[in-house]
């Protein structure tokens, strides 16, 4: 350690003296305060606060001073060094704070471009119709079943007691594979009519209780226009076990229109005939949109249920004790029930779809605003 | 079957304020499905007269023949004056009865009818015609012209019953019964709590031996016949008019009173019953089955060759008539205009098998009012009352004379009865009805019920579709109303939701949605030179298809083998349509049958078929596997505001089958291929294991320009299709988590040079094997070809991370795993490092 100089006067080194520190800490803040960008501020931190700035100049100074005034000229020149630091670091912040709301608003973009790169895909909807029906059963416990569309007519008709002189098997209704040549029309396979095969085959593949869900593709020979296709989707449903009542497919029914189309919904049967159920029932559902309140009331007229204030859904009833012998189950100790629907009609009064052609031709126009679920 | 309320009050004394709708609603609750109820003369008011024509004068000079007339009709017009009428129809005379409307009257359709200058007169009226009263074709082809007996200024709204209410019911294929106005008018009675006046309740002679002679030699066929004959029919009388007013409303023409006699106690009693001019029967009367190529001209002048099923009606020179379907010309009842009118008829009332019927009906492709009754059951004991009432009508209209002679040939039959628990319909409806109840509303349908806990039930005739237990439950459940059953839930088992293969197959559907296709539902309906059009060989197992007998179209008689042609077709309409950026997507089953199909054998139904005989009818279906396909065409990715688009191409067809491929959980080999219908040098097969085995399952890529143009597809269009069952079955189960290592990456790049025709995918197999188990992942991420490789060389650039579970790996260690890597790649493929 050096010996204190102790010819040092302070009086005689001016870089120390108090208006002189002053007066270089009112210099530096009028420079901060005076620089505009962050690099003017850079110039003036350089010339303020560098090591050739009076202010540092100064502090070097101190070391020469004697003992008993070190600790003033010290505290002095630290308080005035300290003054300029904190300004420059408010004025850096003040222009940071400036440039960033400057380059914010310089990148600022129109977010009201369209974007289109990727357009969207869609799944139909008969198919998200469908798996809609469908979650509704299985939530309640059901299986979904599904079988061959190519079907032989055993299991198409005879196990569903529609004999050979029932007139469904006609030309008019359905469509015949063709067989080896020369026995062209004794293949006794067709196209399925309906879903019905599918619940015959459920019972032959399992011990009873059976409760399945049948969606599917189906074929009847119609031409194809407004209102008909001959290739549509059909959902059925089959509950075979013991001590099940027409009540309970009245009370599958309403539960299924009140998932489907909310609250305080509901069925009405009204008696009809199949050959495969018996008794058997028409269905109806209550129309969705005026819930009846357009029927005699023509200045509220519904245009989905015509005023009619039901919407036909399509048939059901309890399973026919033959049907179930057929299918190996005894009609004594089983009974069941059974109900079937087009999906497309569905389809067309839950969302208005006018014409059942947009529904076959895949035209991405009509399908897309489906999206992913229905 | 079509019902005037007017008739059916006849038989049931319905409440006097009762309307058709009122009506309607309650034959629906009980099982009668009423279509509509039509309201007949809606709107209409009089002044509507019987009128005389009095002058006829002939008005020249106008594009069509015009009468100005002076029909006498008395008061009506409050002046007592002939009423001038211009009329343009011809069909009548001086001194005829016609039908006057007057000025101040509305006719059906908000006719409203004043005075009017016409042709240089003034009409005060009309003369009407049948069509403008809204009464529906009475032949007559012009005004009415109704018989002298009715007087001038008759109020005609009354006399031609114009107000009437029609209920028209679509009748089950089970309800025969309902198929006349006795089984309508028991339903409404029923559903009223009302008596029946049952019109088949007539008083009819027993048989004797002295009626016409009838032979069945096919009982079978014919359980039933009664002939009866009405002698010296006066050939000039006309139907009545409530008889064609009747007629008409129900639907039916009137032809000529025998006829319209014929058809009137068919639909009031639902028994068919023909009438054969006497005069032209030779002989006996027989039933008898057709002898097979056998002809015969029926009625309606058809010439038929009947077929050794038919059934017949017969007299001693051959068929007579097609039993229960259509009589013949041969002895068809000459109406009063003829030179000879029919002057002696022998009447039948048989009952036919309905399935003979049904048969033979179907086989002529002939319907008729009678077959269309026997098809769906008609009442047995029904037939002598028939017979007996239209005996009645012809003496009573016609003028004829019931001969005593009575002819009934019965084959002997029972009663059908049926037992049943008395609370059988309680089971079946989950409803308490009591014993009393069922009891009751068995004895309303008109079954003879006896028992306690178990009941006897004899059913009536005219319902021959009762035939089992819940037949009658349904009777019962119907009657006390479908819409006072109870609403209550199962409970089925608990269940275990989609199967694994459901999920899947929705799974696809999302994920093919998700990258931007668009679903389509195609028929699957093709044809062979579609299939040629795509380029399928004939021995290629596409072209084996399932046709159908009876197919759509012509055009298109096959179902599909693969899914493109209908996915191809949506493209191509969407295309037409002026969508030109396409992504389209299908699943669905594709039909693989062999050729060598057996026939599916007929199966019986009272028992459950043993486990062979379900084989066998499934060894008779043809393979029915579910695929998956997509098309594309235009572009991928729009160009806008964000740069350039991207046109789709055979990547994406090949992306499409990863995407599905990675929703099963599988991993998809991807070999060049050449596959109709793609381009020889952009086609992908697509392999995956399946049983241990590389399976092929599908393709992908873009289409062969030859195929393109044939098709009519937007160049360059793209396709995939892959075999879904395939995919399902390769998948590997429950995903096994990875471990994730928290240690850093060391990442190499390296570039390989190889024969450009060396396989991407041989190259990436190769460094991967060489790398060992430190390699993370690896990345292709650059293809490049240049002079300086040299011709026919390729230089592919991958990424390789390498990172250890357990550790830092150093520089040397991933050198080295790098250089593993490379050397396989180099001993496989010919790979050179590049730039060494």
């Amino acid at each position: 350690m050096s010996a204190p100089n102790k010819s040092y006067d302070p009086v005689e080194v001016e870089a120390l003296k108090p208006e002189e520190i002053e007066r270089m800490r009112d210099e530096a803040l009028a420079a901060f305060a005076a620089a505009d960008s962050l690099g003017a501020l850079q110039e003036a931190k350089v010339a303020h606060t560098g090591g050739t700035s009076p202010l540092s100049l100064a502090n070097r100074e101190i070391g020469a001073l004697p003992p008993q005034a070190k600790a003033e000229a010290g505290k002095r020149v630290g308080m005035a060094r300290g003054a300029v630091s904190k300004a420059l670091a408010a004025r850096q912040s003040e222009l940071e704070a400036e440039r960033d709301a400057r380059v914010l608003v310089e990148e600022a973009v129109d977010v009201t471009l369209p974007y289109d790169r990727t357009p969207a895909g869609a799944r139909h909807p008969l198919t998200t119709l469908s798996e809609r029906i469908e979650d509704v059963f299985v939530a309640m416990g059901y299986e979904v079943a599904e079988g061959p569309e190519v079907e032989a007519e055993w299991f198409n008709f005879d196990a569903l007691n529609i004999g050979p002189d029932h007139p469904a098997r006609g030309m008019q209704d359905t469509f015949f594979v063709e067989g080896p040549k020369g026995r062209e029309t004794e293949s006794n396979v067709v196209l399925r009519t309906h879903t019905s095969p599918v619940q015959v085959r459920s019972m032959l593949d399992r011990e009873p209780p059976v409760y399945v869900i049948c969606p599917g593709r189906v074929y009847r020979s119609d031409e194809l226009d407004a209102t008909h296709t001959p290739v549509f989707m059909q959902v059925e449903l089959l509950a075979v076990d013991e001590g099940l009542t027409m009540s309970d497919l009245k009370g599958t029914l309403d539960h299924m229109v009140q998932a489907l189309f909310g609250e305080g919904m509901k069925t009405r049967l009204r008696p009809n005939f199949f050959p495969f159920t018996e008794p058997s029932a028409e269905m109806d559902m209550v129309c969705y949109v005026c819930r009846g309140e357009s029927v005699g009331n023509p200045d509220r007229p519904c245009r989905t249920c015509s005023s009619e204030g039901w919407i036909e859904l399509g048939g059901c009833g309890m399973v026919n004790p033959k049907v179930l012998t057929a299918a190996g189950i005894d009609p004594e100790k089983y009974s069941g029930f059974a109900f079937g629907f087009g999906i497309e009609r569905m389809l067309m009064f839950r969302h208005n779809v006018e014409d059942m052609r947009d529904m076959v031709e895949g035209d991405i126009r009509f399908t897309r605003p489906f999206g992913m679920e229905i | 079957m079509r019902i005037p309320l007017s008739w059916l009050r006849e038989y049931v004394d319905l409440p006097a304020t009762e309307t058709g709708r009122d009506l309607q609603e309650k034959l629906v609750a009980t099982g009668l499905e009423v279509e509509t109820v039509e309201q007949l003369g809606a709107g209409l008011k009089g002044p509507l007269v019987v009128g005389q024509v009095l002058t006829i004068e002939e008005l020249e000079g106008f594009k069509k023949p015009i009468r100005f007339c002076t029909v006498d009709v008395g008061r009506a017009n409050g002046t007592g004056e002939p009423q001038e009428i211009v009329c343009g129809a011809r069909n009548f005379a001086v001194g005829d009865k016609v039908v006057v409307v007057l000025p101040g009257a509305v006719l059906p359709g908000d006719f409203a009818i004043a005075a009017r200058k016409t042709y240089g007169k003034t009409s005060h009226g009309m003369i009407c015609s049948g069509d403008e009263l809204g009464m529906g074709d009475d032949g007559s082809g012009g005004i009415i012209v109704l018989p002298p007996e009715h007087e001038v200024g008759t109020d005609a709204i009354e006399l031609l019953q114009l107000v009437d209410e029609v209920l028209d019911i679509a009748v089950t294929a089970n309800r025969g019964d309902c198929l006349s106005l006795r089984g309508v008018a028991r339903e409404a009675a029923i559903a009223y709590g009302l008596p029946l006046r049952d019109p088949a309740l007539l008083d009819v002679p027993a048989p004797n031996a002295n009626g016409y002679p009838v032979r069945i030699s096919e009982p079978a066929g014919c359980d039933r016949f009664t002939a009866r004959t009405v002698t010296g029919l006066n050939p000039e009388a006309r139907s009545p008019i409530w008889l064609r007013r009747r007629l008409q409303k129900a639907g039916m023409r009137p032809i000529s009173l025998a006829v319209d006699i014929t058809n009137y106690v068919m639909l009031e009693l639902g028994q068919p019953l023909h009438a054969y001019d006497r005069s032209l029967v030779q002989g006996a009367i027989g039933v008898r089955r057709a002898e097979q190529g056998e002809k015969f001209t029926t009625l309606d002048g058809a010439k038929r060759v009947l077929d050794a099923e038919d059934l017949v009606i017969t007299d001693d020179r051959g068929p007579i008539g097609l039993a229960g379907v259509m009589g013949g010309a041969n002895t068809e009842i000459a109406d009063h205009d003829a030179d000879a009118g029919t002057t002696d008829v022998v009447i039948e009332a048989a009952h036919f098998d309905p399935v003979s019927i049904a048969r033979t009906a179907r086989r002529h492709k002939l319907s008729s009012e009678a077959s269309k009754r026997f098809e769906r059951g008609v009442d047995p004991q029904a037939a002598s009352a028939a017979a007996q009432r239209t005996v009645d009508l012809l003496v009573l209209l016609a003028g004829g004379t019931a001969d005593p002679g009575v002819t009934e040939v019965i084959a002997p039959s029972a009663p059908h009865t049926i037992t049943l628990p008395a609370d059988h319909p309680d089971k079946v409806a989950g409803v308490t009805y009591g014993r009393e109840t069922v009891v009751r509303r068995l004895q309303q349908v008109g079954c003879d019920v006896y028992g306690q806990d178990n009941l006897t039930v004899t059913v009536p005739s005219w319902r021959p579709d009762l035939v089992e237990p819940n037949d009658l439950a349904e009777e019962v459940i119907r009657l006390e109303g479908y819409e006072n059953l109870p609403s209550t839930l199962p409970r089925p088992p608990a269940g275990r939701g989609l199967t694994e293969r459901q999920r899947l197959h929705r799974r696809v559907g999302r994920a093919l949605a998700g990258a931007g296709y668009v679903e389509a539902l195609n028929y699957p309906f093709i044809s062979d030179e579609t299939l040629g059009k795509l380029g399928i060989e004939q021995d290629d197992p596409r072209r084996t298809t399932v046709k159908l007998v009876n197919p759509l179209s012509d055009e298109e008689p096959a179902l599909r083998t693969t899914m493109l042609p209908g996915l191809l077709e949506a493209l191509r309409r969407n295309d037409g349509r002026g969508s030109h950026d396409l992504a389209l997507f299908e699943t669905g089953l594709v039909f693989r049958p062999t050729g060598d199909e057996p026939q599916a054998v007929r199966l019986p139904v009272d028992r459950r078929p043993t486990d062979e005989e379900i084989a066998g009818l499934d060894a008779a279906l043809p393979r029915q596997p579910r695929h998956a396909a997509v098309v594309l065409t235009g572009a991928r990715e729009q160009a806008g505001w964000w740069g350039n688009g991207r046109p789709a191409d055979w990547a994406d067809a090949v992306e499409a089958a990863r995407t599905i491929a990675r929703e099963a959980g599988v991993e998809l080999i991807v070999r060049g291929d050449q596959h109709a219908p793609w381009h020889p040098g952009r086609c992908a097969a697509l392999f995956a294991v399946v049983d241990g085995a590389e399976t092929l399952v599908g393709h992908a890529g873009e289409l062969h320009p030859r195929v393109i143009k044939a098709l009519h597809l937007p160049e360059r269009s793209c396709a995939m299709e892959i075999d879904l069952d395939l995919v399902e079955r390769a998948g590997t189960g429950a995903l096994q988590a990875p471990r994730i290592s928290t240690f850093p990456v060391a990442t190499q790049d390296v570039a390989l040079v190889v024969d450009a025709s060396v396989p991407a995918a041989d190259v990436e197999k190769a460094l991967r094997e060489g790398a060992g188990e430190l390699l993370e992942s690896l990345r292709l991420f650059d293809v490049f070809t240049g002079e300086q490789l040299g011709e026919g060389r390729k230089s592919l650039a991958y990424a390789l991370r390498f990172r250890a579970t357990d550790r830092t790996l150093t520089v040397d260690e991933a050198s080295a795993a790098r250089d593993a890597a490379v050397a396989l790649a180099a001993e496989r493929t010919g790979a050179v490092l590049r730039g060494a």
